[in-house]
């Protein structure tokens, strides 16, 4: 199990060190001087020298990389070019309303998932199962911002029941927090969901086709005590994994949904910052997802790895 | 060369008298949702062709005084905030979404195919070498990826393609990668490369056809994601440039004006979801003709490939077991 560990903690660690420097890459492909395109008309010299300096651009390159990873290392990922704010607060600022997005659309997603994918597997081609694979066949295919905008329609334009967009934070308005929350959160939930519901559906039926499922019936257990004790515990448990997965998509793979409701996330911050072409901010927002989704991935992995034992054998 | 030594897979023998692409289409024409697919996608073919005759306005036919009008028979889809024909920017659409779909996936479909089937086919630091460069770009969240390229490259249909490319060039590597292990140790692989086949022979005369039906369900369910990823691009205004009609980019103007005209958003949309559904579809059609064996742990590449790093952990959890 350790030697497993350590040999996933190292590939990541390789993995992660080849990210930082393509991140890295990114600021110095760009065509150009990155400080003056930022600048843009606001051009002004001392404004300039002084973001160049701050930035190290004037040292050679493996200087500047080692610069950057070693304070990146220690939290600090250089100033804004736009607003001289560290970038380590603008993305601490943006942290609640993604984090709090990504939460309550995984809470849908299992909300939908486990019990349509489990009525779906204890009935196959059933009136419910066929409805499931619509359901998350559609989920599927569906943009993202799509869905976002047709529920809006709904549920903020004709029924008026929410709000169209916009983020209350909780420790303001916990109601208003909530009410903000629910289309969002509906929107990536219900495609997240379509894609849980077809695991749960497969690792529900591999479940019911084991041995000592079998057994279990055989030796006349209710139907109901093999489902929960003997059905559902061992697919549920990979469920757990998976959902770890789709936590990391979706932390960062909801940019499009944070435009549609003006959600002011991590996604958004990074879509701003390619607009105003603020480098720092960009290749710091990067990095952290880059970091956040090798980590879900590797704890997933781990956890895989604990609750199938036949892996790292 | 003896005739042992080419002898092809074992079950093609059976079905020699037909073409395996006949057999192929045959069983696929039989699975409905699939047949209904493939109807739509070529019905959106035809549009894109033929989108010149076929649109009743041009993409940019202002007309200030028939602005944000509900659907007619005259505007069977609305009209716009510029009083632009909704119906014919929608049609003049679909041209440019197929296309950078295409072209985005042929990239990664060449690019990710070769790099897998060397680094399967010669292994070693080849692969470790090659493989690592592919976890990399792995590790970058699909979308997020395409929008840190397009901040290097600037925005722009072009550039979109190359982004998307890059962005599902790792899915192909290693699907191609596990199917090319899959075959190399083949018996009739080993007996050609016993009676000197050289390796540019074994690889595309045995490797790679028998590698082929993975690759090919991926790049029908690529070709899914990567129209949605130019649609989010065109949307997020990375894309394709207004005014040029694209799905994304009418949805990102229809976005501001919810409440004034809401088939402005509907009916981009709606096109997007269909030829997304399409692709998928077929995929799905795809996969249960050419490798029925293989459909559970095709439907967990589906999943991985919306949010990549599941790949990771299946790939890995069974490298390792």
């Amino acid at each position: 199990m350790s030697g497993y560990l350590l040999r996933r903690a190292g590939q990541s660690a390789v993995v992660l060190l080849g990210v930082a420097i393509a991140v890295f890459a990114l600021m110095h492909l760009v065509p150009g001087d990155p400080v003056r395109l930022a600048l843009g008309t606001r051009f002004d010299q001392a404004a300039y020298d002084a973001l160049r300096e701050r930035a190290g651009l004037d040292e050679p390159l493996p200087v500047q990389f080692l610069g950057w990873i070693g304070s990146a290392v220690t939290g600090d990922l250089g100033v804004s070019f736009r607003s001289g704010e560290p970038v380590t607060m603008l993305i601490v600022e943006r942290l609640p309303a993604t984090v709090s997005l990504a939460a309550a659309s995984i809470l849908v997603a299992l909300l939908i998932a486990v019990p349509l994918g489990t009525l779906s597997a204890l009935r196959p081609r059933s009136f419910v199962d066929s409805a499931g694979t619509v359901v998350s066949q559609v989920g599927i295919s569906v943009p993202e911002f799509w869905m976002g905008i047709l529920l809006i329609l709904l549920f903020a334009g004709v029924l008026d029941w929410f709000p169209p967009g916009g983020y209350v934070p909780l420790s303001e308005d916990p109601v208003g927090w909530l009410r903000s929350l629910v289309l969002p959160a509906l929107t990536t939930g219900l495609v997240s969901g379509s894609v849980l519901t077809r695991f749960t559906r497969s690792s529900v039926l591999e479940a019911l086709g084991a041995d000592h499922v079998r057994t279990a019936r055989a030796k006349g257990l209710p139907a109901r005590a093999v489902l929960r004790w003997h059905v559902l515990r061992n697919a549920l448990l990979p469920l757990v994994t998976v959902t770890g997965v789709q936590l990391a998509y979706l932390l960062s793979g909801v940019v499009v949904v944070e435009i549609v409701f003006a959600w002011p996330g991590l996604g958004l911050l990074a879509l701003q910052a390619v607009q105003d072409r603020d480098y720092p901010v960009l290749q710091g927002a990067v990095l952290l997802f880059a970091f956040v989704f090798l980590l879900l991935n590797l704890v997933v992995d781990l956890l895989y790895s604990r609750l199938d034992p036949r892996i790292s054998a | 060369m003896s005739a042992a030594a080419d002898a092809p897979a074992r079950g093609r023998a059976l079905t020699a008298e037909v073409p395996r692409w006949r057999v192929t289409l045959g069983l696929l024409a039989r699975t409905p949702t699939a047949a209904a697919a493939a109807l739509v996608l070529l019905t959106v073919v035809l549009v894109a062709l033929f989108d010149d005759q076929l649109a009743p306005a041009g993409p940019n036919d202002v007309d200030v005084q028939a602005r944000l009008q509900g659907p007619s028979a005259e505007h069977p889809f609305g009209t716009d905030d510029l009083g632009r024909d909704v119906l014919s920017r929608v049609l003049l659409g679909a041209q440019v979404s197929l296309r950078v779909g295409l072209v985005a996936v042929g990239i990664s479909l060449v690019v990710g195919t070769l790099v897998g089937t060397l680094a399967g086919f010669y292994g070693r630091w080849v692969d470790s070498l090659l493989m690592r460069l592919m976890d990399v770009l792995f590790a970058f969240p699909a979308l997020l990826l395409a929008i840190a390229v397009l901040a290097v490259l600037g925005p722009g249909a072009t550039n979109a393609m190359i982004a998307i490319g890059i962005t599902y060039t790792p899915v192909f590597a290693r699907v191609s990668r596990a199917a090319v292990l899959g075959v190399r140790e083949q018996v009739y692989v080993r007996a050609s490369r016993s009676v000197g086949a050289s390796d540019a022979r074994l690889l595309l005369r045995h490797v790679l056809p028998n590698a082929a039906p993975p690759i090919l369900v991926q790049t029908s369910v690529s070709l899914a994601f990567a129209v949605l990823a130019e649609a989010a691009l065109s949307f997020a205004g990375l894309g394709i440039q207004p005014p040029a009609p694209s799905w994304g980019g009418m949805l990102a103007s229809g976005r501001g004006f919810l409440e004034q005209a809401w088939w402005m958003a509907v009916f981009p949309g709606l096109a997007i979801f269909l030829l997304v559904l399409s692709f998928n579809l077929l995929g799905d059609g795809l996969r249960d003709v050419l490798d029925p064996q293989q459909r559970s742990a095709m439907e967990a590449g589906r999943r991985r490939i919306r949010s990549r790093g599941k790949a990771e952990a299946a790939a890995d959890a069974r490298g390792a077991a």
